[in-house]
């Protein structure tokens, strides 16, 4: 198949799916009712992925685990945890986040 | 309120989200420009799946080659949280027609949700409270288009020693720090950080959902052992 085409309905795909997603409660709702144990494991779904990716895109370099203190990603990545435990704060530990790791790679160059 | 009325303090409410919107949907289209996706592809993403972050992990596994099943299953999994909001939401919505329903669920984001959940809580059981979360929506909407625009075509000039994909894992980080407020997610996380690492050699990109699994799995045991002890 052509690639774009491939491309097209692989997005196509990916948002009916979204869709699905956001409108299955509201469209089934008082007709069917989730189990109790059920929307308790969806809680962890986030969590679970967001964090799986989260880590390697942070320690994985050039196809090995960088966990030098040298790696300032790494470094910028800690400091960013703590900034968002303490503010909660999307914008701020995006911004803070940045800047220290574009200073460390200014210091360490 | 009439139905203008909660239109326009939808967009109210909304607005001021924006500073943070704003700028993750240049980043986003910053990010898929310099990854070298192609234009209509990185904007249609923005309308299509209208998802931040599942955007921001589709656009590199696509530049990677990574098999459509693969990328379905990430934007699924990453998106998956949707359906809390969903069921959130449902009991204010019922007496709606499908079409509403569907308006709604396609403008359903974390953002709008937020502002839309506070506003139905406190607001009674007024008949055109459906136009808050529309005009909510639709804000977000619009600034997420306009600036994934501007990010695809300013962006490609950022030079790459700016690191801008590091926004990707910092704004997982904002957004899942603030959700570990019981052992068993914050255990759910460590296991799933330190599987995604191990696992990542897996073929397809699939360590990471194998790690996930794993960690939800070990999570919800732990929470539901804590609440049997405490029952």
């Amino acid at each position: 198949m052509e690639l774009s085409l491939y491309l097209w309905l692989t997005i196509i795909a990916c948002g009916i799916v979204t869709f699905l997603i956001r409108f299955s409660f509201i469209a089934i709702h008082g007709r069917v009712t989730m189990p109790e144990w059920f929307t308790r494991a969806l809680m962890f779904v986030p969590i679970a992925v967001l964090s799986a990716i989260t880590l390697p895109e942070i320690l994985i370099q050039d196809g090995g685990v960088n966990l030098s203190p040298f790696n300032a990603r790494l470094l910028a990545g800690i400091i960013a945890v703590i900034v968002a435990w303490r503010t909660k704060n999307v914008l701020v530990t995006i911004v803070v986040g940045m800047l220290i790791l574009w200073g460390l790679q200014f210091v360490m160059r | 309120m009439t139905s203008r009325q909660e239109f326009f303090a939808g967009i109210r409410a909304e607005l001021p989200l924006m500073v943070g919107v704003a700028p993750f949907g240049f980043i986003y289209g910053a990010l898929a420009a310099q990854l070298g996706l192609p234009i209509s592809i990185a904007q249609a993403m923005s309308a299509v799946i209208f998802g931040g972050s599942s955007q921001f992990i589709a656009a590199p596994l696509i530049v990677a080659g990574t098999p459509a099943l693969v990328l379905i299953l990430t934007v699924f999994a990453v998106n998956l949280r949707h359906a809390l909001y969903s069921a959130s939401l449902a009991p204010y919505l019922e007496k709606l027609s499908v079409g509403w329903k569907m308006l709604l669920a396609y403008l359903l984001t974390d953002e709008a949700y937020a502002m839309a959940i506070a506003h139905f809580q406190a607001a009674g059981e007024p008949k055109e409270r459906h136009w808050f979360l529309f005009g909510a929506g639709l804000t977000l909407w619009s600034f997420w288009q306009a600036s994934t625009a501007v990010g695809i075509f300013v962006g490609a000039q950022v030079p790459s020693e700016w690191s801008l994909d590091f926004a990707l894992p910092l704004t997982f980080i904002a957004i899942v720090v603030p959700m570990l407020k019981t052992r068993a997610y914050m255990i759910c996380a460590f296991v799933a950080a330190i599987g995604g690492v191990i696992a990542f050699g897996l073929p397809y990109k699939l360590g990471y959902i194998v790690a996930a699994i794993v960690a939800i799995a070990i999570g919800f045991a732990l929470e539901t052992r804590a609440e049997v002890g405490r029952g």
